[in-house]
């Protein structure tokens, strides 16, 4: 593969434009490497964000061509589009400059979905045997890979249309802490997650298990915390 | 970005939703009209036609979709989850599907 390809990229804040730039395609591309040369090469302004470039760190998520994707394990000859290439920031996330998104409402969430592991008294004195085929231990287990990219932030629709919306990623995080064993506040957790921009807010899209990067379900999840929150409030635990 | 089966299905299930509503203050005009016997006639005469008949269809499909659509949700919702309740999208249209069949044919058997 030699040549170039036209590669427009988007300058400013929330206002801004797109900038068009020419760069020369190489073999196993990836959407990150472009992005790397453009600011090396042609313009050393561009702002954007990245650390392990192996699909690792979960920092390199931008919009490519009008989809999140992690940009380090995207092959550009898999997303250009007439040989073109469009890269935004992600989407539902304010921008800080160029590529760079501010993530902290997306971390926000993950606190009100209070997303922190609470040790229970017995946890807490001694090592806890899991087994791993234990059903709760599989729950937390298909969702715990999360490398917090925020891909599933920006694909989501609910997200995008009421901000306050904890959002696919840390329902997901709530999630796997209601199925660890050794978690002593299971009730806080469903708590956090039963308020009206909780999980019940969640439209079955689907759009955060058609994108994660790492392949995890947050439609599951949050179907799975549907069931707890519906279940706890008919005992009347909530 | 919203180009698979789930969306879709979210799509039509709020238009058919949204258009259902839209149909609900005719449905009860129409049922005002049964304290007036002439009036009914009327109306039941003019809507026996074959092209009111056909849109008829229309809705009893639309109703049938917002039914199984909303069934599916409940079973992702409330049920064991599925890697196969993407099928499920298929079997709640064609479900949908055959019961406006089903109107038509004994309409105009």
């Amino acid at each position: 593969m030699t040549g170039t390809l036209k590669v427009e990229i988007w300058r400013g804040a929330e206002e801004g434009h797109f900038e068009a730039f020419e760069v020369p395609t190489q073999p196993s591309q990836t959407v990150l490497d472009l992005v790397t040369y453009v600011q090396r090469k042609l313009d050393p302004s561009l702002a954007y964000r990245f650390a392990c470039r192996v699909g690792v760190c979960g920092s390199c998520a931008m919009m490519v061509n009008g989809t999140p994707r992690w940009t380090c394990r995207t092959h550009v000859n898999k997303v250009a589009a007439e040989g073109k290439v469009r890269i935004a920031p992600l989407r539902n996330l304010p921008v800080i400059k160029d590529l760079a998104t501010d993530m902290a409402p997306f971390f926000d969430r993950m606190q009100e979905a209070k997303g922190r592991f609470v040790p229970s008294e017995a946890a807490a004195k001694d090592v806890a045997v899991v087994p791993p085929d234990d059903p709760k231990r599989k729950e937390a287990a298909a969702g715990i890979e999360c490398i917090g990219c925020a891909v599933c932030h920006s694909a989501c629709d609910v997200v995008a249309w009421r901000p306050d919306y904890l959002g696919p990623a840390a329902l997901n995080r709530a999630w796997t802490l209601v199925n660890d064993v050794r978690d002593g506040d299971r009730q806080g957790h469903l708590a956090a997650v039963a308020v009206d921009a909780g999980c019940h807010a969640c439209h079955s899209h689907q759009s955060c298990a058609e994108h994660c990067p790492v392949g995890l379900n947050p439609s599951r999840s949050i179907a799975g915390l549907k069931q707890l929150v519906l279940w706890a409030a008919v005992r009347g635990e909530l | 970005m919203r180009k698979h089966r789930s969306y879709r299905a979210f799509l039509v299930h709020r238009i058919s939703g949204v258009a259902l509503a839209l149909f609900l203050p005719v449905h009860l005009v129409v049922l005002g009209l049964a304290v007036e016997a002439a009036a009914l006639d009327r109306f039941l005469v003019w809507s026996a036609q074959p092209l009111v008949k056909a849109a008829e269809a229309g809705l009893v499909v639309l109703l049938a979709i917002h039914a199984f659509g909303g069934l599916r949700l409940l079973a992702i919702e409330l049920l064991p989850w599925s890697d196969r309740q993407k099928d499920w999208i298929g079997w709640a249209a064609a479900a949908a599907l055959a019961v406006g069949a089903g109107f038509i044919l004994r309409s105009f058997a």
